[in-house]
């Protein structure tokens, strides 16, 4: 699992890579959580491009992030999920949490 | 019922054999050929069932998990997922979407709602410090023959 730093402004973007499963979410939740204390981004981007598998696991890293970045008034962009995992996302209802963004302009279609 | 294919393993339970199962999986469905989505909604499946079994029933402790994968007429995909592990004290407590019984391992209490949402059936069988076995069916779509 390969994460790249993105910062610009106040926006730290993550792009994810691989599986996001139960024995990779630990891994991944230090090295993300490194980068939002280090930097207290406004907006976090966690970009699912090149994610190909996630389960549960991965909904329970974004509450985890929620939780962090919410009372400092932050928010999380869920950016560009295939359609197997925006329909993991939608089943968990992430939409009440995160914006949910498609990333290039002609499908800005927001789930 | 009839058999048309079979496939069982057993692997200890640590986190590194979720990749395992779901690979398993992938294995006995691909001659089946199934559409991509049947085949994430199955992954996922089959990797929250593992996951559940690892994190819940065996509380990080050892023990083994074993998988029964049948393929029975009209395609319809059986799923077998048996642990020796706690068991399950309130079977519709643990269903409830978002209950966790591990809140500190960062679990979005989802696992049972994607197997349901991701399959025609879920059953579980649980007695507590015996184990739990979850049986899930799947009907793939239909085929027609080529013209």
């Amino acid at each position: 699992m390969q994460i790249a730093y993105d910062l610009q402004e106040s926006q730290l973007s993550v792009e994810l890579t691989g599986e996001i499963d139960h024995h990779h979410a630990s891994g991944i939740r230090a090295e993300v959580d490194t980068a939002i204390y280090a930097h207290m981004p406004r907006i976090l981007i966690l970009d699912f491009q090149n994610v190909t598998f996630m389960d549960s696991s991965g909904i329970g890293l974004i509450m985890g992030r929620y939780k962090i970045l919410q009372p400092l008034g932050g928010e999380i962009i869920l950016r560009n999920p295939p359609p197997h995992i925006a329909r993991v996302l939608r089943l968990a209802g992430m939409e009440r949490l995160a914006r949910i963004q498609m990333h290039s302009p002609e499908e800005v279609a927001e789930l | 019922m009839k058999v048309i294919n079979e496939f069982k393993c057993t692997f200890p339970a640590v986190s590194a054999n979720e990749a395992l199962a779901r690979s398993a999986l992938s294995a006995f469905l691909i001659p089946a050929d199934p559409t991509a989505q049947e085949l994430a909604d199955l992954r996922t499946v089959i990797s929250e069932a593992v996951t559940n079994a690892i994190v819940h029933g065996y509380r990080n402790a050892t023990g083994n998990v074993s998988i029964c994968l049948r393929m029975l007429p009209d395609r319809m995909l059986y799923i077998k997922i048996s642990d020796k592990g706690c068991g399950i004290p309130d079977i519709p407590q643990a269903m409830q979407p978002l209950y966790t019984s591990a809140p500190e391992e960062e679990r979005a209490g989802l696992g049972f709602a994607i197997m349901q949402e991701f399959t025609d059936d879920l059953r579980v069988r649980s007695t507590p410090d015996h184990g739990t076995t979850l049986i899930m069916r799947r009907q793939l779509r239909q085929i027609h023959a080529e013209e």
